[in-house]
C-alpha cells in the first residue's frame, strides 16, 4: 500500500465522511488550488480541528505487557530510602515530582507522557487468573469467557476496518502463556500470535512454489465444487487476499535502518515495539508486546534490572517513534503487568505475588501525562485484613479499562449479548477521571 | 553389614541396562496391529433388554416427528458411522488400516465391533478425561504445588478405562481426602484454592459443582436472586426463582474441607460458612442445604459425604441426566439440552433422554453401556443431508444429524492420523506416539483451543485457522515426512486409483465419487518421481483443506 493509500485508510479509519471532515477536505483542496491554504487563517484553524478531531477519537490501543509481573517498587512505584524499597533506588524525571526507577532512564526522560496508576488493586494474586483478569477487566467466571480488551476494540470498529484491513487487527508478539482472545465475542477476534519479528510471520506464506500453491487452491476449489453438499469454508478468498496484502509489510522489520531499530534494543521484545508501530500505522487496532520473565520470587533486585534494561529503551522508542510518526495522539500505550511484588523480601531475595497496590503506566491517545493517580503508603501495615489501608485512591482494574475505551471513543458502559443472551456490560469500572483532566 | 562384590555390581548393572534396553527395543518394535476388542460380543445389540431400550428410544422420537409432521433424513453409510464414534471418544478420525480391518467384517457387526475396540483403547479414556477434566478443574495450570492437572487427569483416564461407575467417580472428587499427588481426585478440590489463604474456595466449588454435577447454572445467584427466571429450583411442587442463599447453601457443604501438610481434609469444628447477602449489613452464618430434593439428604458426619450420598442417591435424577446429556454431545458434537449445563430439573426433556437415565441408573452409572446404547439409536445413524427442506425444527428435534465444526483437538488429530499409514494408539511405536502429542499441542495452541466451555455453541472459524490449514508447518511436516502417507503411496501404490480411493478414505473416511476420482487420476496421470510424489502431497493437503474434512456430520 502507498503512502497516498495509506492516508487514505487513515482518514477512513478516523471517521471521515462527517461534515465537518468533508467540508474541511474541500475547503483545503480549494485552498490548495489556490496556493496559499497554508497560510490562510482558516487553514490553521482546520488542521487545528483535524488534531482536536483525532484527540478526541483516539483509535489503536498498544500493550506492552509484562507478564510475571513486574515490581512496582522497582519501576514505577519506587520509595527509595525506605524499608519496603530494600536497596532499590530511583532517578528523577523529566517532570519535577515524579521519580521513576533505576534503570528507566530513557523513560524518566519522556515523563510527561505517562500517567502512572500507582494505587491499581485486584482480588487475583495466581498468575493465570490475575492474567485473565487484567486483559479481560473481569474475574475467572467458569460460565463465561470474557474478551480481552483488545477484542472489545476490534469487535467496536469492525464495520470501520472492513475492507480496509487486510491483515488481522489483533495482534499478539512474543505471546507467552495467554495471547488476548476473543472469548464470547468469538474466537475471529483472537490476537493473530507472531514471534520475534525478525522471523518470519506464521502461516501467511505458502510453503511450496506460487505456480504449485495456485495448481492446490484450483483443486480445493474443485473439490468444494463437486462436493455433494456444501461445507462452509467461508475464510479461503480472505485467507488468500491476506497472504497477497501489501499490509504484510508491517510485520516486516528487516529493512528499517538499523540505527532506528537499536533504538528499541537490542531484543525480541524492542523488536516487537517496532513491528507493533508499523502494525498500528497501517490500520491494526490493538498490538500487545510481551516482555515475560518478571516472576521474582528469588533474587528480585537483579531479575528486575534486567528486564527494566530491555523494557526502558524499547518502551521510551515506542514513544518517540509514535510521536514522530504523528501516532501517538490516537495511540494509548499501555504497559501493565498481571499484579505487582510484595512490599517486602522474602528469604531468597526475592519479592512474591502483591495485587493489593501496583502500578499501570499509560501514555498517549489523550491520556494527560507528567502525572501520578494514587499512592501506596511506604510504610505499609499490611493488615491482610484491611489492605486498602495502605493505598490513597484506590483503583480497580475494570476502571483502568474504563479509562482506556473511554479514551478510545468507546461507551464502557454499554451492554454486550453473551452467546445464550446474557446482558454483560463492556466493562464494570468507572473512568478515572485524573488521567484527563 | 552386606558388602557388594565387583562382579554383584556389574552384573547389577548390566541387568539393570540390559532390562532398559529390551524395554527402548519393545517399544519401537512394532506391534500386533488392531487386534480383536476383548469385550466384543457380536450379539450385544440383540440382548433384549438392549434391543428394547434402543427400540423404545426409537420409537419416542419417531412418534415426535410424526406428530410435529417432520419426516426424518436416511441413515448414513457404515463408514460415516464409524466416523463419528473416532470423533468422539479418540478425537480422531480412523486411520486407513483401521478400515481395511473393518471391511473384512460383516457390515452389520462393523459399529458394535468399533465401539468395542475403542471402548478398550487407552485413546479413548484418556480423550474422554480430558473432556471432563475441563468441566471439573478448567483447563489452568491452577495452583502452584498444591494441583497437579496432569495427575488428575491420568486418574480420570483410569477410571473410564475400567470403567468405573460414575456415581463413585463423583464420591471420589467430592468427598475425597489426601494429598493432591497419590489422591488424585482431590484435585478437584485443590483446583481451587486460594494462593493467599492456602484454603479451598466453597463458593468455586460450588459453582463448579452445580454445573458439571447438577447440570444447572446457579453462578449467578452468588451475588444476587435470579431476576431473569433463568434458575428455577426446589421440588417440582414448589419450584421456585432461585435465590442468593440456595447458591450460599451449597456453598456452605465445602466449609468444613481443608488443605494443610497432609492433603485434603474435613475439619468437623470448623467455623461455619458465612456470607454477607445483598442488602444486610453483616455476614451470618449459612446451613448447608441442597437446591432441590431435599428429602434424599441423610444425615452423614461430614457435609462432604452428605453432598456425596445425596448426589447419587438413585433418585437424584438431574446427576444421572446432566453426565447423559454431557456424554451425548460428546458422541453427537451437540447435547440434547442446551445449555449443556443448564438442564430444567423437571422437564420437559427431549425424547430418549429419561429412558437413557432409567437405564444408566439401573445398571450401575454404567458409562461404556451409555456409549453403546446412544451409538445403538437411530438418531445417531441418521444422515445430515436430507432430499427435503432442513428447518431448524428438523435441527431442534434430531429429524437430521447435527453438523459440527470439528474441535482443534479433532481437527489436529485427524491430519496426523490421516497422514499416517499406521494407527497411531497405544500399541504405536513410542516415537510415532511422541511426535503426535507434540504436534497436537502446537497446532491446537495456534489453532486456538476453545477452553472449558468447549461443548456449547462452536466459535466460529477464522482467517488464521485458515492460513493455518493451509500453511501450516505442521501439516507441511506431515505431508512431506519420508514415513508419512503421501511419501509412502508414492512408494507403494500401484496405480492411481488406488493412491485417490486410499487417500480420501484416510481423509475423509469415504471412497471418492466417480467424478472425483476422474478429476484426481487426471492430475496424477503420467507424473513420475518426484513430480509424482509432489502431486500425492497436493492431493492430501487438497483433501485437509476442503470443507469436509473440519466438520463433523
Amino acid at each position: 500500500m502507498n503512502e497516498s493509500q495509506n492516508q487514505l485508510s487513515h482518514c477512513e479509519l478516523v471517521g471521515c465522511g462527517s461534515n465537518e471532515h468533508f467540508n474541511r477536505r474541500t475547503l483545503l483542496k480549494v485552498a490548495g488550488f489556490s496556493g496559499i491554504s497554508w497560510l490562510t487563517p482558516v487553514a490553521h484553524q482546520l488542521a487545528r480541528a483535524e488534531e482536536q478531531n483525532r484527540r478526541k477519537r483516539p483509535r489503536s490501543l498498544i500493550i506492552l505487557w509484562l507478564e510475571g509481573a513486574a515490581s512496582q517498587l522497582e519501576t514505577f512505584d519506587p520509595h527509595p530510602g525506605t524499608e519496603i524499597a530494600a536497596g532499590s533506588k530511583a532517578r528523577n524525571t523529566s517532570v519535577n515530582t515524579i521519580q521513576l526507577g533505576e534503570g528507566l532512564e530513557q523513560t524518566a526522560e519522556l515523563m510527561e507522557h505517562f500517567a502512572i496508576v500507582r494505587s491499581v488493586v485486584s482480588r487475583e494474586g495466581d498468575h493465570e487468573r490475575a492474567i485473565y483478569n487484567v486483559k479481560t477487566g473481569y474475574r475467572p467466571d467458569p460460565t463465561l469467557v470474557h474478551p480481552a480488551i483488545g477484542s472489545v476494540v476490534c469487535h467496536h470498529f469492525r464495520q470501520k476496518d472492513q475492507g480496509v484491513v487486510d491483515i488481522p487487527r489483533h495482534v499478539s508478539v512474543l505471546a507467552a502463556s495467554a495471547p488476548a482472545r476473543g472469548g464470547f465475542l468469538g474466537n475471529e477476534y483472537d490476537a493473530f500470535k507472531i514471534g520475534d519479528p525478525l522471523r518470519p510471520i506464521p502461516d501467511v506464506r505458502a510453503p511450496v512454489d506460487d505456480q504449485r500453491f495456485q495448481r492446490r487452491v484450483g483443486d480445493l476449489r474443485k473439490l468444494n465444487a463437486l462436493s455433494s453438499r456444501q461445507f462452509n469454508a467461508p475464510h479461503l478468498d480472505a485467507a488468500l487476499n491476506m497472504m497477497s496484502s501489501e499490509q504484510l509489510k508491517a510485520f516486516d522489520i528487516s529493512s528499517v535502518a538499523a540505527s532506528e531499530r537499536n533504538a528499541y534494543g537490542d531484543a525480541p521484545f524492542g523488536r516487537g515495539c517496532l513491528a507493533a508501530v508499523q502494525l498500528i500505522e497501517a490500520g491494526v487496532r490493538c498490538v500487545e508486546v510481551t516482555l515475560p520473565g518478571w516472576d521474582s520470587h528469588a533474587n528480585n533486585h537483579q531479575i528486575q534490572a534486567e528486564r527494566i534494561s530491555v523494557l526502558d529503551p524499547a518502551m521510551a522508542a515506542l514513544i518517540r517513534d509514535l510521536q514522530r510518526r504523528d501516532l501517538l495522539d490516537q495511540t494509548i500505550v499501555v504497559c501493565a503487568g498481571e499484579f505487582g511484588r510484595t512490599p517486602f523480601m522474602n528469604i531468597a531475595s526475592g519479592r512474591d505475588h502483591w495485587p493489593h497496590g501496583f502500578s499501570i503506566a499509560l501514555a498517549g491517545g489523550g491520556i494527560q501525562g507528567g502525572r501520578v493517580i494514587g499512592e501506596t503508603n511506604p510504610h505499609p501495615k499490611r493488615d491482610s485484613a484491611d489492605r486498602l489501608q495502605d493505598i490513597k485512591n484506590p483503583q480497580p482494574i475494570e476502571n483502568v479499562h474504563a479509562s482506556i475505551l473511554h479514551a478510545l471513543g468507546i461507551d464502557h458502559e454499554q451492554e454486550f449479548s453473551t452467546p445464550i443472551g446474557r446482558p454483560m456490560p463492556i466493562c464494570e469500572g468507572d473512568v478515572i477521571p485524573e488521567l484527563f483532566a | 553389614m552386606f558388602t557388594q562384590s565387583p562382579h554383584t555390581k556389574y552384573l547389577f548393572f548390566w541387568t539393570v541396562f540390559s532390562v532398559g534396553l529390551c524395554a527402548v527395543v519393545y517399544s519401537l518394535w512394532p506391534q500386533p496391529r488392531v487386534s480383536v476388542p476383548r469385550t466384543y460380543r457380536s450379539n450385544w445389540y440383540h440382548q433384549p433388554k438392549i434391543a428394547a431400550l434402543i427400540t423404545a428410544i426409537d420409537k419416542e422420537y419417531a412418534d415426535r416427528w410424526e406428530n410435529e409432521g417432520l419426516s426424518c433424513a436416511d441413515e448414513v453409510d457404515t463408514f460415516r458411522v464409524i466416523r463419528r464414534i473416532s470423533l468422539g471418544l479418540i478425537g480422531t478420525i480412523p486411520s486407513l488400516e483401521e478400515l481395511r480391518v473393518l471391511e473384512k467384517l460383516p457390515r452389520e457387526q462393523q459399529v458394535n465391533w468399533w465401539v468395542s475396540r475403542l471402548l478398550e483403547d487407552r485413546r479413548c479414556s484418556d480423550y474422554l478425561a480430558e473432556r471432563f477434566a475441563r468441566i471439573y478443574v478448567g483447563v489452568d495450570d491452577g495452583p502452584f504445588i498444591v494441583f497437579r492437572r496432569r495427575r488428575f487427569v491420568h486418574w480420570l483416564s483410569d477410571q473410564f478405562y475400567r470403567n468405573v461407575g460414575y456415581d463413585q467417580i463423583i464420591r471420589q472428587l467430592l468427598a475425597g481426602d489426601g494429598l493432591w499427588t497419590d489422591s488424585p481426585a482431590v484435585n478437584f478440590i485443590t483446583a481451587t484454592i486460594d494462593v493467599e489463604t492456602g484454603k479451598p474456595d466453597p463458593i468455586r466449588l460450588a459453582g463448579r459443582t452445580s454445573r458439571a454435577f447438577l447440570g444447572i447454572r446457579m453462578d449467578c445467584l452468588q451475588c444476587h436472586d435470579d431476576f431473569l427466571g433463568n434458575v428455577a429450583l426446589g421440588d417440582a411442587e414448589h419450584l421456585q426463582g432461585g435465590v442468593q442463599s440456595n447458591f450460599h447453601e451449597l456453598a456452605a457443604f465445602f466449609a468444613q474441607v481443608q488443605n494443610n501438610i497432609g492433603g485434603v481434609r474435613d475439619t468437623l469444628h470448623s467455623p461455619a460458612y458465612r456470607y454477607q447477602y445483598l442488602g444486610d449489613d453483616e455476614a451470618t452464618s449459612v446451613a448447608a442445604a441442597v437446591p432441590y430434593g431435599g428429602s434424599l439428604v441423610v444425615s452423614n458426619d461430614s457435609l462432604r459425604k452428605q453432598l456425596v450420598e445425596w448426589m447419587t442417591h438413585r433418585d437424584n435424577r438431574p446427576v444421572a441426566r446432566t453426565i447423559v446429556n454431557r456424554v451425548w454431545a460428546i458422541l453427537c458434537g451437540k447435547p440434547l439440552v442446551q445449555p449443556i449445563d443448564h438442564l430444567p430439573l423437571y422437564g420437559p426433556f427431549p425424547p430418549g433422554l429419561e429412558l437413557l437415565v432409567d437405564d444408566f441408573v439401573e445398571h450401575g452409572y454404567d458409562l461404556h453401556r451409555l456409549i453403546r446404547v446412544i451409538v445403538g439409536t437411530k438418531v445417531f445413524r441418521l444422515d445430515s443431508n436430507a432430499n427435503f427442506e432442513i428447518t431448524s425444527k428438523h435441527r431442534r428435534l434430531w429429524a437430521v444429524f447435527p453438523t459440527s465444526s470439528l474441535r482443534p483437538e479433532q481437527v489436529a488429530g485427524s491430519i496426523i492420523q490421516s497422514t499416517s499409514l499406521q494407527t497411531i494408539d497405544a500399541s504405536a511405536s513410542i516415537l510415532l506416539q511422541l511426535a503426535k502429542f507434540g504436534q497436537e499441542q502446537q497446532f491446537v495452541e495456534r489453532f486456538g483451543d476453545w477452553g472449558e466451555d468447549e461443548l456449547s455453541a462452536p466459535p466460529c472459524s477464522t482467517v488464521t485457522q485458515q492460513l493455518l490449514m493451509m500453511n501450516g508447518e505442521m501439516i507441511q511436516d506431515r505431508l512431506t515426512q519420508g514415513f508419512n502417507a503421501p511419501q509412502q503411496a508414492a512408494r507403494l501404490s500401484p496405480d492411481e486409483t488406488t493412491i485417490v480411493t486410499n487417500a480420501f478414505l484416510a481423509t475423509l473416511t469415504r471412497p471418492p465419487t466417480e467424478q472425483e476420482r476422474m478429476h484426481f487420476c487426471q492430475q496424477l496421470s503420467g507424473l513420475r518421481g518426484e513430480e509424482r510424489i509432489a502431486a500425492i502431497e497436493d492431493l492430501y493437503w487438497t483433501l485437509i483443506n476442503g470443507g469436509e474434512f473440519s466438520w463433523n456430520y
